[in-house]
Protein backbone atom coordinates (compact mmCIF):
# COMPACT_ATOMS: atom_id res chain seq x y z
CA UNK A 1 0.00 0.00 0.00
CA UNK A 2 1.44 3.15 -1.52
CA UNK A 3 1.80 6.30 1.39
CA UNK A 4 2.08 9.46 -0.47
CA UNK A 5 1.27 13.26 -0.17
CA UNK A 6 -2.41 12.39 -0.45
CA UNK A 7 -2.38 10.36 2.31
CA UNK A 8 -0.72 12.28 4.46
CA UNK A 9 -2.69 14.82 3.78
CA UNK A 10 -5.92 13.15 4.52
CA UNK A 11 -4.65 11.30 7.60
CA UNK A 12 -3.52 14.70 9.07
CA UNK A 13 -6.71 16.09 8.87
CA UNK A 14 -7.90 13.27 10.72
CA UNK A 15 -5.87 13.91 13.43
CA UNK A 16 -6.42 17.57 13.78
CA UNK A 17 -2.87 17.99 12.44
CA UNK A 18 -1.28 21.02 10.63
CA UNK A 19 1.48 19.57 8.49
CA UNK A 20 3.43 22.01 6.04
CA UNK A 21 4.64 22.17 2.71
CA UNK A 22 8.03 22.07 3.64
CA UNK A 23 6.92 19.18 5.90
CA UNK A 24 5.76 16.93 3.57
CA UNK A 25 8.16 15.21 1.76
CA UNK A 26 10.12 14.19 4.94
CA UNK A 27 6.52 12.68 7.02
CA UNK A 28 5.85 10.66 3.69
CA UNK A 29 9.27 9.08 4.06
CA UNK A 30 9.14 8.75 7.53
CA UNK A 31 5.70 7.18 7.55
CA UNK A 32 6.18 5.31 4.46
CA UNK A 33 9.51 3.54 6.38
CA UNK A 34 7.65 2.84 9.36
CA UNK A 35 4.78 1.03 7.67
CA UNK A 36 7.21 -0.58 5.64
CA UNK A 37 8.30 -2.22 9.42
CA UNK A 38 4.85 -2.92 10.05
CA UNK A 39 4.02 -4.62 6.91
CA UNK A 40 6.51 -7.32 7.95
CA UNK A 41 3.24 -8.70 9.84
CA UNK A 42 2.14 -9.99 6.60
CA UNK A 43 4.35 -12.08 5.91
CA UNK A 44 2.90 -14.71 8.83
CA UNK A 45 -0.90 -16.81 8.00
CA UNK A 46 -2.94 -15.50 10.63
CA UNK A 47 -6.43 -16.48 10.05
CA UNK A 48 -6.72 -19.06 12.14
CA UNK A 49 -5.62 -16.54 15.08
CA UNK A 50 -8.24 -14.69 17.50
CA UNK A 51 -6.82 -11.20 18.02
CA UNK A 52 -5.78 -10.53 21.50
CA UNK A 53 -7.06 -6.63 22.22
CA UNK A 54 -5.60 -6.50 26.04
CA UNK A 55 -2.84 -8.58 27.92
CA UNK A 56 -5.04 -9.74 30.91
CA UNK A 57 -7.59 -12.45 30.86
CA UNK A 58 -10.23 -10.60 32.95
CA UNK A 59 -14.16 -9.12 32.71
CA UNK A 60 -14.58 -5.52 33.22
CA UNK A 61 -15.26 -4.69 36.97
CA UNK A 62 -19.11 -3.48 37.56
CA UNK A 63 -19.46 -1.12 40.75
CA UNK A 64 -22.27 0.61 41.87
CA UNK A 65 -23.66 3.30 39.80
CA UNK A 66 -23.02 5.78 42.61
CA UNK A 67 -21.67 9.30 42.28
CA UNK A 68 -18.01 9.02 43.49
CA UNK A 69 -16.62 12.96 41.74
CA UNK A 70 -16.93 16.00 43.16
CA UNK A 71 -17.89 18.92 41.54
CA UNK A 72 -14.18 20.37 40.91
CA UNK A 73 -15.80 22.52 38.03
CA UNK A 74 -13.60 25.95 39.31
CA UNK A 75 -10.61 24.53 40.69
CA UNK A 76 -10.36 22.56 37.02
CA UNK A 77 -11.36 25.41 34.81
CA UNK A 78 -8.20 27.14 36.04
CA UNK A 79 -6.50 25.30 33.76
CA UNK A 80 -8.16 26.55 30.72
CA UNK A 81 -6.64 29.08 28.03
CA UNK A 82 -9.65 30.86 28.27
CA UNK A 83 -13.20 30.45 30.62
CA UNK A 84 -16.23 33.16 31.25
CA UNK A 85 -18.35 32.44 33.80
CA UNK A 86 -18.02 28.40 34.05
CA UNK A 87 -17.57 27.76 30.18
CA UNK A 88 -14.94 27.20 27.80
CA UNK A 89 -13.96 29.49 25.26
CA UNK A 90 -13.35 28.58 21.71
CA UNK A 91 -12.76 30.83 18.32
CA UNK A 92 -16.51 31.81 16.89
CA UNK A 93 -18.25 28.18 15.25
CA UNK A 94 -21.56 29.51 14.30
CA UNK A 95 -21.89 32.71 12.12
CA UNK B 1 25.69 7.94 51.80
CA UNK B 2 24.03 8.55 48.75
CA UNK B 3 25.25 5.91 47.03
CA UNK B 4 23.19 3.51 49.22
CA UNK B 5 20.26 1.66 48.27
CA UNK B 6 16.69 1.97 49.92
CA UNK B 7 16.97 -0.93 52.16
CA UNK B 8 20.46 0.33 53.89
CA UNK B 9 19.40 4.15 54.11
CA UNK B 10 16.09 2.75 55.95
CA UNK B 11 17.77 1.06 58.11
CA UNK B 12 20.15 3.90 58.64
CA UNK B 13 17.26 6.54 59.14
CA UNK B 14 15.82 3.86 61.91
CA UNK B 15 18.93 3.58 63.89
CA UNK B 16 19.22 7.21 63.96
CA UNK B 17 22.85 7.25 61.71
CA UNK B 18 20.82 9.94 60.01
CA UNK B 19 17.75 12.29 59.61
CA UNK B 20 15.36 12.35 56.46
CA UNK B 21 16.21 16.21 56.58
CA UNK B 22 20.08 15.91 56.31
CA UNK B 23 19.70 13.29 53.37
CA UNK B 24 16.80 15.11 51.10
CA UNK B 25 19.59 18.09 51.48
CA UNK B 26 22.53 15.75 50.55
CA UNK B 27 19.99 14.91 47.46
CA UNK B 28 19.35 18.31 46.82
CA UNK B 29 22.95 19.31 47.12
CA UNK B 30 23.96 16.57 44.52
CA UNK B 31 21.27 17.77 41.86
CA UNK B 32 22.10 21.18 42.13
CA UNK B 33 25.76 19.94 41.85
CA UNK B 34 25.12 18.17 38.63
CA UNK B 35 21.92 18.35 36.98
CA UNK B 36 22.80 21.48 34.50
CA UNK B 37 25.24 19.02 33.40
CA UNK B 38 22.77 15.84 33.35
CA UNK B 39 19.71 17.90 32.92
CA UNK B 40 18.24 14.57 34.78
CA UNK B 41 15.02 16.86 36.67
CA UNK B 42 12.94 19.51 34.77
CA UNK B 43 11.57 20.42 38.28
CA UNK B 44 13.35 20.37 41.57
CA UNK B 45 10.86 20.70 44.87
CA UNK B 46 13.37 21.98 47.37
CA UNK B 47 11.00 23.38 49.84
CA UNK B 48 8.28 21.06 50.01
CA UNK B 49 10.71 18.00 49.73
CA UNK B 50 12.42 19.43 53.32
CA UNK B 51 8.71 20.20 54.96
CA UNK B 52 8.27 16.06 53.98
CA UNK B 53 11.43 15.21 54.91
CA UNK B 54 11.05 17.02 58.72
CA UNK B 55 7.63 15.34 58.51
CA UNK B 56 9.09 11.99 58.43
CA UNK B 57 11.25 12.64 60.54
CA UNK B 58 8.71 13.65 63.29
CA UNK B 59 6.55 10.96 62.14
CA UNK B 60 9.84 8.33 63.42
CA UNK B 61 10.62 10.35 66.49
CA UNK B 62 6.48 9.09 67.28
CA UNK B 63 7.37 5.74 66.43
CA UNK B 64 6.43 5.49 63.07
CA UNK B 65 8.59 3.11 61.14
CA UNK B 66 7.49 2.28 57.26
CA UNK B 67 10.40 1.23 54.90
CA UNK B 68 10.21 4.18 52.61
CA UNK B 69 9.54 6.57 55.29
CA UNK B 70 11.88 9.82 54.97
CA UNK B 71 13.13 7.84 51.79
CA UNK B 72 13.87 10.44 49.03
CA UNK B 73 12.28 9.71 45.11
CA UNK B 74 11.84 11.54 41.93
CA UNK B 75 8.82 10.81 39.87
CA UNK B 76 9.02 10.63 36.21
CA UNK B 77 7.54 13.72 35.03
CA UNK B 78 4.41 11.84 33.53
CA UNK B 79 3.10 11.13 37.19
CA UNK B 80 0.73 13.77 37.83
CA UNK B 81 1.60 15.35 41.07
CA UNK B 82 -0.55 17.79 43.05
CA UNK B 83 -0.08 21.40 42.61
CA UNK B 84 3.48 20.87 40.75
CA UNK B 85 3.83 20.65 37.08
CA UNK B 86 3.56 17.96 35.21
CA UNK B 87 4.70 18.34 31.72
CA UNK B 88 5.44 14.97 29.95
CA UNK B 89 8.18 16.24 28.18
CA UNK B 90 5.83 17.99 25.91
CA UNK B 91 5.33 21.82 25.19
CA UNK B 92 1.59 20.53 25.17
CA UNK B 93 1.53 20.41 29.29
CA UNK B 94 4.58 22.80 29.97
CA UNK B 95 2.15 24.52 31.92
CA UNK B 96 0.40 22.05 33.53
CA UNK B 97 -0.39 22.06 36.99
CA UNK B 98 -2.66 19.11 37.86
CA UNK B 99 -5.34 19.50 40.71
CA UNK B 100 -4.75 15.84 42.02
CA UNK B 101 -1.76 13.14 42.70
CA UNK B 102 -1.72 10.00 40.56
CA UNK B 103 -2.28 6.96 42.67
CA UNK B 104 1.13 5.91 42.42
CA UNK B 105 2.24 9.61 43.91
CA UNK B 106 -0.28 9.09 46.68
CA UNK B 107 0.98 5.66 47.52
CA UNK B 108 4.73 7.01 48.16
CA UNK B 109 2.91 10.15 49.89
CA UNK B 110 1.69 7.70 52.20
CA UNK B 111 4.73 5.68 53.37
CA UNK B 112 6.06 8.53 53.98
CA UNK B 113 8.54 8.67 51.00
CA UNK B 114 9.80 12.46 50.23
CA UNK B 115 9.80 13.82 46.52
CA UNK B 116 13.02 15.33 45.69
CA UNK B 117 11.29 16.35 41.83
CA UNK B 118 10.57 15.27 38.51
CA UNK B 119 12.67 13.85 36.10
CA UNK B 120 12.73 14.27 32.57
CA UNK B 121 11.70 11.61 29.79
CA UNK B 122 11.33 11.84 26.21
CA UNK B 123 7.89 13.30 24.96
CA UNK B 124 4.95 11.62 26.24
CA UNK B 125 7.50 9.02 26.60
CA UNK B 126 7.48 8.16 22.96
CA UNK B 127 11.42 7.91 22.07
CA UNK B 128 14.54 4.88 23.47
CA UNK B 129 16.99 7.75 24.16
CA UNK B 130 15.68 10.80 25.91
CA UNK B 131 15.92 13.18 22.88
CA UNK B 132 12.27 13.64 22.06
CA UNK B 133 12.16 15.70 25.30
CA UNK B 134 11.35 19.71 24.71
CA UNK B 135 12.99 20.27 27.63
CA UNK B 136 16.24 18.72 25.66
CA UNK B 137 18.07 15.17 26.22
CA UNK B 138 19.40 13.80 29.54
CA UNK B 139 22.87 12.74 29.31
CA UNK B 140 23.97 9.40 30.68
CA UNK B 141 26.20 9.47 33.42
CA UNK B 142 28.65 6.90 32.53
CA UNK B 143 29.47 9.30 29.17
CA UNK B 144 27.69 12.87 28.63
CA UNK B 145 28.34 12.63 25.27
CA UNK B 146 25.87 9.67 25.12
CA UNK B 147 21.94 8.77 25.30
CA UNK B 148 20.74 7.33 28.90
CA UNK B 149 18.00 5.78 27.22
CA UNK B 150 14.61 6.49 27.10
CA UNK B 151 12.15 7.08 27.72
CA UNK B 152 12.29 7.24 31.54
CA UNK B 153 15.73 8.57 30.85
CA UNK B 154 16.00 11.72 33.42
CA UNK B 155 14.89 8.58 36.43
CA UNK B 156 17.42 6.08 35.34
CA UNK B 157 20.27 8.87 35.25
CA UNK B 158 19.12 10.52 38.05
CA UNK B 159 19.99 7.06 40.13
CA UNK B 160 23.00 6.23 38.14
CA UNK B 161 24.19 9.19 39.23
CA UNK B 162 23.25 9.37 43.05
CA UNK B 163 20.89 12.10 42.59
CA UNK B 164 17.91 10.40 44.24
CA UNK B 165 17.23 7.35 46.07
CA UNK B 166 14.70 5.68 44.13
CA UNK B 167 12.71 7.27 41.46
CA UNK B 168 9.40 5.81 39.34
CA UNK B 169 9.44 5.25 35.87
CA UNK B 170 6.26 3.82 33.35
CA UNK B 171 7.63 1.02 30.39
CA UNK B 172 5.00 0.84 27.39
CA UNK B 173 7.94 -1.02 24.77
CA UNK B 174 10.92 -1.08 27.03
CA UNK B 175 11.08 2.67 28.82
CA UNK B 176 11.98 1.57 32.13
CA UNK B 177 14.75 -1.87 31.70
CA UNK B 178 16.11 0.23 28.23
CA UNK B 179 17.53 3.02 30.43
CA UNK B 180 18.11 0.95 33.54
CA UNK B 181 20.74 -1.39 31.13
CA UNK B 182 22.23 1.97 29.94
CA UNK B 183 22.64 3.82 33.28
CA UNK B 184 23.72 0.42 34.66
CA UNK B 185 21.26 0.43 37.45
CA UNK B 186 18.09 -1.97 38.41
CA UNK B 187 14.76 -1.27 36.99
CA UNK B 188 11.27 -3.26 36.68
CA UNK B 189 8.50 -2.97 34.43
CA UNK B 190 5.54 -5.63 36.68
CA UNK B 191 2.77 -7.15 35.00
CA UNK B 192 0.41 -5.14 33.12
CA UNK B 193 -2.30 -4.01 35.93
CA UNK B 194 -0.21 -4.63 38.71
CA UNK B 195 -0.10 -1.22 39.46
CA UNK B 196 -2.89 1.33 38.81
CA UNK B 197 -2.55 4.08 35.75
CA UNK B 198 -4.84 6.46 37.37
CA UNK B 199 -3.21 10.07 37.39
CA UNK B 200 -0.28 8.27 35.07
CA UNK B 201 -0.48 10.41 31.57
CA UNK B 202 -2.12 8.18 28.76
CA UNK B 203 0.65 6.63 25.56
CA UNK B 204 -0.86 3.36 24.65
CA UNK B 205 -3.99 2.26 27.64
CA UNK B 206 -3.18 -1.78 26.75
CA UNK B 207 0.54 -1.82 27.42
CA UNK B 208 1.78 1.61 29.68
CA UNK B 209 2.98 0.22 33.25
CA UNK B 210 4.46 1.58 35.80
CA UNK B 211 7.66 0.35 37.74
CA UNK B 212 10.46 1.22 40.20
CA UNK B 213 13.42 2.41 38.80
CA UNK B 214 16.36 1.70 41.68
CA UNK B 215 19.78 0.50 42.81
CA UNK B 216 19.07 -3.49 43.75
CA UNK B 217 16.50 -5.90 42.93
CA UNK B 218 15.54 -5.53 46.88
CA UNK B 219 14.69 -2.03 46.34
CA UNK B 220 12.62 -2.63 43.77
CA UNK B 221 10.99 -5.27 45.74
CA UNK B 222 10.14 -2.15 48.68
CA UNK B 223 9.56 -0.32 46.15
CA UNK B 224 6.75 -2.96 44.42
CA UNK B 225 5.40 -3.16 47.87
CA UNK B 226 4.25 0.91 48.37
CA UNK B 227 2.99 0.68 44.56
CA UNK B 228 1.08 -2.53 43.44
CA UNK B 229 -2.35 -3.12 44.12
CA UNK B 230 -6.07 -3.22 43.25
CA UNK B 231 -7.35 1.16 43.19
CA UNK B 232 -10.58 1.23 42.32
CA UNK B 233 -10.27 4.55 39.67
CA UNK B 234 -8.31 2.35 37.36
CA UNK B 235 -10.34 -0.10 35.76
CA UNK B 236 -8.11 -1.99 34.44
CA UNK B 237 -5.79 -2.49 37.52
CA UNK B 238 -5.52 -6.17 38.20
CA UNK B 239 -7.43 -7.23 41.75
CA UNK B 240 -4.60 -10.01 42.18
CA UNK B 241 -3.75 -10.29 45.53
CA UNK B 242 -0.43 -8.32 46.67
CA UNK B 243 2.63 -10.33 48.14
CA UNK B 244 5.21 -9.01 50.54
CA UNK B 245 8.09 -8.66 47.49
CA UNK B 246 10.89 -9.02 49.93
CA UNK B 247 9.29 -11.95 51.36
CA UNK B 248 11.01 -14.49 48.68
CA UNK B 249 14.38 -12.48 48.10
CA UNK B 250 16.39 -15.09 49.75
CA UNK B 251 14.62 -18.35 47.99
CA UNK B 252 17.86 -20.58 46.69
CA UNK B 253 18.00 -20.98 42.81
CA UNK B 254 19.05 -24.40 43.03
CA UNK B 255 16.79 -26.24 40.23
CA UNK B 256 15.67 -22.86 38.63
CA UNK B 257 15.06 -23.48 35.33
CA UNK B 258 16.56 -20.38 33.48
CA UNK B 259 15.51 -19.93 29.28
CA UNK B 260 17.53 -18.72 27.20
CA UNK B 261 15.81 -17.62 23.94
CA UNK B 262 17.47 -18.10 20.55
CA UNK B 263 16.31 -15.45 19.31
CA UNK B 264 17.73 -12.81 21.64
CA UNK B 265 21.20 -14.23 21.07
CA UNK B 266 20.89 -13.68 17.06
CA UNK B 267 22.17 -11.47 14.44
CA UNK B 268 22.34 -7.79 15.54
CA UNK B 269 23.69 -8.73 19.65
CA UNK B 270 26.73 -7.03 20.15
CA UNK B 271 29.83 -9.70 21.19
CA UNK B 272 30.83 -7.92 24.37
CA UNK B 273 27.15 -7.43 25.53
CA UNK B 274 26.79 -11.38 24.71
CA UNK B 275 29.88 -12.02 26.18
CA UNK B 276 28.70 -10.29 29.39
CA UNK B 277 25.42 -11.69 29.66
CA UNK B 278 26.53 -14.83 29.16
CA UNK B 279 29.13 -14.83 32.20
CA UNK B 280 26.04 -13.52 33.93
CA UNK B 281 24.51 -16.47 33.23
CA UNK B 282 27.26 -18.60 34.32
CA UNK B 283 26.81 -16.87 37.81
CA UNK B 284 23.64 -18.57 38.10
CA UNK B 285 24.65 -22.03 36.54
CA UNK B 286 27.21 -22.08 40.07
CA UNK B 287 23.83 -21.04 42.18
CA UNK B 288 22.37 -24.51 40.92
CA UNK B 289 20.22 -22.81 37.89
CA UNK B 290 19.91 -24.79 34.62
CA UNK B 291 20.21 -23.28 31.09
CA UNK B 292 17.70 -24.10 28.72
CA UNK B 293 17.51 -23.16 24.66
CA UNK B 294 13.83 -21.98 24.24
CA UNK B 295 12.63 -20.14 21.05
CA UNK B 296 10.48 -17.30 21.01
CA UNK B 297 9.70 -17.67 17.24
CA UNK B 298 7.59 -14.66 16.60
CA UNK B 299 9.30 -12.47 18.56
CA UNK B 300 10.69 -10.54 15.41
CA UNK B 301 7.39 -9.60 14.66
CA UNK B 302 7.04 -7.33 17.80
CA UNK B 303 8.30 -4.53 16.86
CA UNK B 304 6.41 -4.45 13.89
CA UNK B 305 3.25 -4.98 15.81
CA UNK B 306 3.77 -2.72 18.45
CA UNK B 307 4.06 -0.37 16.04
CA UNK B 308 0.20 -0.31 15.52
CA UNK B 309 -0.63 -0.89 18.61
CA UNK B 310 0.81 1.71 20.42
CA UNK B 311 0.36 4.50 17.79
CA UNK B 312 -3.21 3.27 17.33
CA UNK B 313 -4.00 3.79 21.47
CA UNK B 314 -1.44 7.24 21.50
CA UNK B 315 -3.80 8.49 18.08
CA UNK B 316 -6.87 7.94 20.49
CA UNK B 317 -5.40 9.10 23.65
CA UNK B 318 -3.53 12.04 22.73
CA UNK B 319 -7.05 13.32 20.93
CA UNK B 320 -7.71 15.01 23.93
CA UNK B 321 -4.85 17.46 23.78
CA UNK B 322 -7.36 19.53 21.42
CA UNK B 323 -6.19 23.43 23.11
CA UNK B 324 -9.56 23.79 25.22
CA UNK B 325 -9.42 22.52 28.58
CA UNK B 326 -5.98 22.68 29.30
CA UNK B 327 -2.76 22.35 27.89
CA UNK B 328 -1.03 24.32 24.91
CA UNK B 329 -3.01 26.51 22.87
CA UNK B 330 -1.80 28.52 19.68
CA UNK B 331 -2.07 32.59 19.35
CA UNK B 332 -4.71 34.20 17.65
CA UNK B 333 -6.62 30.93 15.94
CA UNK B 334 -8.90 31.97 12.88
CA UNK B 335 -11.49 29.46 13.57
CA UNK B 336 -12.14 26.34 15.71
CA UNK B 337 -10.53 23.81 13.27
CA UNK B 338 -7.48 26.18 12.72
CA UNK B 339 -7.41 26.78 17.02
CA UNK B 340 -7.17 22.67 17.14
CA UNK B 341 -4.75 21.53 14.42
CA UNK B 342 -2.19 24.36 15.03
CA UNK B 343 -2.12 23.99 18.74
CA UNK B 344 -1.61 20.31 18.19
CA UNK B 345 0.81 20.68 15.98
CA UNK B 346 2.96 23.50 17.51
CA UNK B 347 2.91 21.64 21.33
CA UNK B 348 3.68 17.89 20.11
CA UNK B 349 6.88 17.50 18.45
CA UNK B 350 7.50 15.26 15.10
CA UNK B 351 7.96 12.04 17.09
CA UNK B 352 4.69 12.31 18.48
CA UNK B 353 2.92 13.85 15.33
CA UNK B 354 4.22 10.70 13.80
CA UNK B 355 3.12 8.24 16.19
CA UNK B 356 -0.28 10.02 15.81
CA UNK B 357 -0.31 9.90 12.41
CA UNK B 358 0.37 6.30 12.16
CA UNK B 359 -1.74 5.23 14.65
CA UNK B 360 -4.43 7.65 12.60
CA UNK B 361 -3.80 5.87 9.40
CA UNK B 362 -3.91 1.92 11.19
CA UNK B 363 -7.28 2.79 12.58
CA UNK B 364 -9.15 4.97 9.50
CA UNK B 365 -11.46 3.03 7.27
CA UNK B 366 -10.70 0.36 5.15
CA UNK B 367 -6.95 -0.48 6.72
CA UNK B 368 -8.38 -1.71 10.06
CA UNK B 369 -8.23 -5.26 9.59
CA UNK B 370 -4.68 -5.10 7.29
CA UNK B 371 -2.92 -3.13 10.21
CA UNK B 372 -4.95 -2.85 13.90
CA UNK B 373 -6.36 -6.77 13.34
CA UNK B 374 -3.43 -7.99 12.21
CA UNK B 375 -1.36 -6.54 15.14
CA UNK B 376 -3.56 -8.10 17.57
CA UNK B 377 -3.65 -11.73 15.94
CA UNK B 378 0.26 -10.95 16.07
CA UNK B 379 0.09 -10.31 19.60
CA UNK B 380 -1.51 -13.08 20.66
CA UNK B 381 1.51 -15.75 18.69
CA UNK B 382 3.64 -13.25 21.01
CA UNK B 383 1.68 -14.21 24.23
CA UNK B 384 1.31 -17.90 22.86
CA UNK B 385 4.89 -18.40 22.59
CA UNK B 386 5.61 -16.51 26.00
CA UNK B 387 3.01 -19.03 27.66
CA UNK B 388 4.27 -22.27 26.32
CA UNK B 389 8.19 -21.09 26.59
CA UNK B 390 6.97 -20.73 30.72
CA UNK B 391 5.78 -24.44 30.48
CA UNK B 392 9.22 -25.56 30.38
CA UNK B 393 11.36 -22.97 32.31
CA UNK B 394 10.53 -20.66 35.25
CA UNK B 395 12.31 -17.37 33.98
CA UNK B 396 13.62 -15.85 30.96
CA UNK B 397 16.95 -14.20 30.72
CA UNK B 398 18.35 -12.18 27.95
CA UNK B 399 20.09 -9.20 27.30
CA UNK B 400 18.05 -5.60 27.65
CA UNK B 401 19.06 -3.85 24.42
CA UNK B 402 21.45 -5.20 21.41
CA UNK B 403 24.12 -2.86 22.94
CA UNK B 404 25.18 -0.21 25.15
CA UNK B 405 24.44 3.58 25.65
CA UNK B 406 24.82 5.33 22.06
CA UNK B 407 26.02 8.54 20.69
CA UNK B 408 23.33 12.10 21.26
CA UNK B 409 21.96 12.15 17.88
CA UNK B 410 23.50 8.86 16.15
CA UNK B 411 20.20 7.61 15.59
CA UNK B 412 17.88 10.13 13.38
CA UNK B 413 15.94 6.84 11.91
CA UNK B 414 12.80 6.43 13.74
CA UNK B 415 12.82 2.85 12.59
CA UNK B 416 16.54 2.53 13.94
CA UNK B 417 14.93 3.58 17.21
CA UNK B 418 12.50 1.48 17.28
CA UNK B 419 14.60 -1.44 16.68
CA UNK B 420 16.31 0.04 20.08
CA UNK B 421 13.51 -2.48 21.81
CA UNK B 422 14.05 -5.46 20.21
CA UNK B 423 14.20 -7.14 23.25
CA UNK B 424 11.70 -5.65 25.72
CA UNK B 425 8.68 -4.66 23.64
CA UNK B 426 7.16 -8.22 23.32
CA UNK B 427 7.12 -8.06 26.99
CA UNK B 428 4.48 -5.30 26.83
CA UNK B 429 2.64 -7.13 23.99
CA UNK B 430 1.97 -9.94 26.28
CA UNK B 431 1.49 -7.85 29.57
CA UNK B 432 4.35 -10.25 31.79
CA UNK B 433 6.80 -8.78 33.74
CA UNK B 434 10.48 -7.63 33.22
CA UNK B 435 13.07 -6.65 34.90
CA UNK B 436 16.60 -4.91 33.45
CA UNK B 437 19.73 -5.42 35.90
CA UNK B 438 23.14 -4.55 35.58
CA UNK B 439 25.05 -7.27 34.29
CA UNK B 440 29.16 -6.09 33.44
CA UNK B 441 30.64 -3.40 31.45
CA UNK B 442 31.37 -3.43 27.65
CA UNK B 443 33.93 -0.51 26.34
CA UNK B 444 33.37 0.57 29.70
CA UNK B 445 29.66 0.93 29.93
CA UNK B 446 27.07 -0.64 31.49
CA UNK B 447 25.16 -4.08 29.97
CA UNK B 448 21.97 -4.93 31.27
CA UNK B 449 20.34 -8.39 31.71
CA UNK B 450 16.59 -8.85 30.74
CA UNK B 451 14.88 -11.16 32.98
CA UNK B 452 11.21 -12.20 32.25
CA UNK B 453 8.89 -14.06 34.31
CA UNK B 454 5.18 -15.72 34.11
CA UNK B 455 2.10 -13.02 34.59
CA UNK B 456 2.18 -11.64 38.49
CA UNK B 457 5.50 -13.50 39.15
CA UNK B 458 6.78 -10.29 40.12
CA UNK B 459 8.13 -12.19 43.52
CA UNK B 460 10.06 -15.03 41.55
CA UNK B 461 11.73 -12.50 39.01
CA UNK B 462 12.82 -10.16 42.16
CA UNK B 463 14.12 -13.51 43.66
CA UNK B 464 16.47 -14.47 40.59
CA UNK B 465 17.71 -10.47 40.57
CA UNK B 466 18.31 -10.51 43.94
CA UNK B 467 20.32 -13.72 43.92
CA UNK B 468 22.51 -12.26 41.23
CA UNK B 469 23.12 -9.11 43.23
CA UNK B 470 24.23 -11.23 45.88
CA UNK B 471 26.50 -12.73 44.23
CA UNK B 472 27.81 -9.50 41.70
CA UNK B 473 28.92 -5.93 42.32
CA UNK B 474 27.69 -5.09 38.62
CA UNK B 475 24.53 -2.93 40.59
CA UNK B 476 27.17 -0.82 43.04
CA UNK B 477 29.08 0.21 40.25
CA UNK B 478 29.20 3.96 39.34
CA UNK B 479 30.75 5.91 36.63
CA UNK B 480 34.08 7.46 38.25
CA UNK B 481 32.86 11.08 37.34
CA UNK B 482 29.49 10.60 40.09
CA UNK B 483 31.48 8.51 42.50
CA UNK B 484 30.58 9.93 45.87
CA UNK B 485 32.87 12.53 47.15
CA UNK B 486 34.52 12.78 42.83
Amino acid sequence: MAFDKTEVEKVAQLARLHISDAEKDEVTGRITDILALIDQMQSVDTDAVAPLAHPLDMTQRLREDDVTESNRRDELQQLAPEVEEGLYLVPKVIE
Amino acid sequence: MIEKTVAELSGALSRGDISSVELTQAYLDRINQYNSTLNAFVTVCEESALTQAAQADAARADGLTSPLLGIPLAHKDIFCTSGIKTSCGSKMLHNFIAPYDATVVSRFNDAGAVMLGKTNMDEFAMGSSNETSYFGPVKNPWDTDRVPGGSSGGSAAAIAADLCAMATGTDTGGSIRQPAAFCGITGLKPSYGRISRWGMIAFASSLDQAGPICKSAEDAALMLNAMAGLDTKDSTCADVPVEDYTADLNNSLQGLRIGIPRQHFAEGLSPEVEQAVREALGVYEKLGAQLIDIDLPNNHLSVSAYYVVAPAEASANLSRFDGVRYGYRCDNPLDLEDMYKRSRSEGFGDEVKRRIMVGTYALSAGFYDAYYRKAQKIRRLIKQDFNAAFQQVDIIIGPTSPHTAFTLGAKTDPVAMYLEDIYTIAVNLAGLPGMSVPAGLANGLPVGMHLVASDFAESRLLNVAHQFQLNTDWHRLRATAFEEGH
